[in-house]
């Protein structure tokens, strides 16, 4: 047996990188990354997404597929149960109550997208400000909040829409100047909590000014929430418009929205339920879906849910 | 307990003035006045009609002068129905909307939690299956839209119910039921989410580990705490059924404070407009301000936090 010794030139160094063996392989997801991720897994919400984005697209497209406009009228038809011809059947006017449907559904829509905006932009701004700066200001402006918050919104755009006469313009307006006192309180207890983290002290020491820390540090972090409760806002706003409408203070006629197409289906409810079916299946097929969508972006960007 | 109450109390009171303020300001600034959609009228009448209205002084004589009556717990005359007043027309009305809204809220309630109770300690099975969808269709499904198929399917095909009208128990039941059915469905959602949070907490294992008896663990332990975030909902809630009641009361034609409401928007009347929306929020506001004490009451670091 031959001793095989073990002599320093039989080995070499095969490199030292040690890049390559700190490197990172899996690509590194941002935050809306890793939430759309984890958005994907929930099967529930996609197809709520996917059932807004038919509803999206229906209310566009809807009323083009059919060769009717929302306000023609025709009285040798009127009434009619829902057929070949005209698939959702006719109102008491004898208007297609199909491309009334989808022709309300882009009010209703609009409505719903642009008042839950601005509530939100004025929120933003509102409780930014107050969060940020404390003090007095905070405990001044907070209640301000707190009294307008106390008064039901629905009482101020009642009173609102009397004031400023129905439409669509007005509702967005009545709508907004009310509903801002939810999320002013949410990003107002999201940037307090915020402001103490340690990169904002970080970002103050190398010298960035109150509007860069409020705009680039402390809202970006309190996005997730905001998202969350943009999309519990959207139904919201399509619940009061449905509200007003019905009470006769909303959209005028001819145009139709959800609201108003359902108000004047329970004029003839007991005769011809299918006129008060169909808005009321869209208004609760899309509130379903927001609320199932909300639900599902709560647990994808909360990160106190995930793990 | 007593600084808690009294601060609770100022808020209120300013939110009061508040509503009161800007109900006035906002109806003093619809142009034109309630009197030129009605017939041509002579201008003497015309000036006769606005001082007895006392629409011919400055605005801020009238605003004191409202706020004057308002202390005195008058709210004004009608515009329309010519010989009767706002407090007439809230005396005959509000104990009909109260009566409905008491019971839709207690329904709403009493359910609401049992749900809520019995969906949690059963959870993962076919009951909370059912309580989830209930809260689901509560949320996404309008209150008119409720009443609507009541009144259709129980009222109209089955012949269970009267379709309208407000009188023996009968009429009461569609009613109360299209307007508790939200809150049932809210409240017991609220309730499931909070036996779930107090069932995983520690002190409940303590309980059972010492061998307290399963009646104790849930009444007294369990129960107990997670019951205490469904008073604050009922503040809110109160709210909610009150606001609902207009479509409610208007689709049944209940002859409560919800149907004059609607109606004096519909026909611009506006010292009924003004009279209801501030007798409204002041009832609002003070079931608020008593939820909050009852809070405080039951559950003692809230006041300690303030």
């Amino acid at each position: 047996m031959e001793q095989v010794g073990l002599e320093k030139d039989m080995f070499e160094v095969v490199g030292k990188d040690l890049e390559s063996a700190e490197a990172i392989i899996r690509p590194s997801l941002t935050y809306w990354a890793d939430a759309w991720r984890r958005l994907k897994e929930n099967k529930l919400a996609i197809i709520a997404l996917v059932v807004l984005a038919l509803v999206v697209i229906m209310a566009f497209v809807g009323p083009m597929i059919r060769p009717f406009t929302y306000d023609q009228q025709d009285f040798t038809k009127i009434n009619q149960e829902p057929s070949s011809e005209h698939w959702f059947g006719t109102d008491a006017l004898g208007r297609d109550i199909f491309v009334r449907c989808w022709s309300g559904a882009k009010i209703s829509l609009f409505i719903g997208m642009v008042s839950a905006i601005i509530n939100v932009t004025i929120g933003i701004i509102y409780g930014g400000i107050s969060g940020y700066l404390g003090g007095y200001v905070d405990i001044i402006m907070m209640r301000i909040v707190e009294i307008i918050y106390s008064i039901p919104e629905l009482l101020w755009v009642i009173l609102l829409m009397v004031v400023l006469g129905p439409g669509l313009k007005t509702i967005i307006i009545a709508i907004s100047i009310s509903g801002w006192g939810g999320m002013a309180r949410l990003v107002r207890g999201q940037v307090l909590q915020l402001k103490q983290m340690e990169f904002v002290l970080a970002a103050k020491t190398l010298g960035a000014d109150t509007s860069r820390i409020i705009a680039k540090h402390l809202i970006p972090n309190a996005m997730g929430p905001i998202i969350i409760n943009l999309t519990f806002q959207v139904p919201g706003a399509i619940f009061t418009e449905a509200f007003l409408s019905y009470i006769g203070l909303g959209i005028q006629p001819p145009l139709a929205s959800w609201g108003s197409l359902a108000q004047e289906g329970t004029l003839m409810l007991l005769i011809k339920p299918y006129q008060m079916f169909f808005p009321a299946l869209l208004i609760s097929i899309t509130m379903l879906a927001f609320n199932i969508l909300g639900d599902g972006l709560r647990d994808s960007l909360d990160p106190r849910l995930r793990k | 307990m007593l600084k808690y109450t009294l601060k609770r109390g100022i808020i209120a009171l300013i939110t009061i003035w508040v509503i009161i303020t800007v109900t006035f300001f906002l109806m003093r600034a619809i142009p034109g006045d309630p009197f030129t959609n009605e017939k041509k009228i002579q201008p003497q009448i015309m000036e006769n009609l606005k001082r007895k209205y006392g629409l011919d002084q400055p605005l801020i004589v009238q605003y004191g002068k409202y706020l004057q009556n308002l202390l005195r717990g008058d709210l004004g005359d009608s515009m329309k129905y010519k010989t009767r007043t706002v407090n007439e027309m809230l005396r005959t009305s509000f104990p009909v909307s109260a009566k409905l809204g008491l019971m839709s809220i207690a329904v709403g309630a009493g359910l609401g939690i049992t749900f809520g109770i019995i969906a949690a300690l059963n959870r993962g099975k076919a009951f909370d299956y059912f309580v989830i969808f209930l809260a689901v269709i509560g949320v996404s499904v309008p209150g008119f839209v409720f009443a609507a198929l009541f009144q259709y399917w129980f009222g109209a095909k089955l012949q269970w119910f009267p379709v309208a009208r407000w009188g023996t128990w009968k009429h009461y039941v569609l009613p109360v039921a299209a307007l508790g059915f939200s809150s049932i469905a809210y409240i017991a959602r609220m309730m499931r989410t909070s036996m779930l949070d107090i069932l995983s907490q520690d002190y409940i294992r303590t309980a059972k580990a010492k061998g307290l008896s399963r009646r104790v663990v849930t009444w007294k332990h369990t129960i107990r705490n997670a019951i205490l975030p469904i008073v604050t909902i009922l503040g809110v809630n109160i709210a909610g059924v009150v606001v609902g009641s207009f479509v409610i009361e208007s689709i049944y034609a209940i002859p409560g404070m919800g149907k004059y409401y609607v109606q004096s928007i519909q026909q611009n009347d506006y010292t009924l407009i003004m009279g209801t929306t501030i007798f409204y929020a002041v009832i609002l506001v003070i079931m608020m301000y008593l939820t909050d004490i009852v809070y405080g009451i039951v559950d003692p670091r809230i006041r300690i936090d303030e």
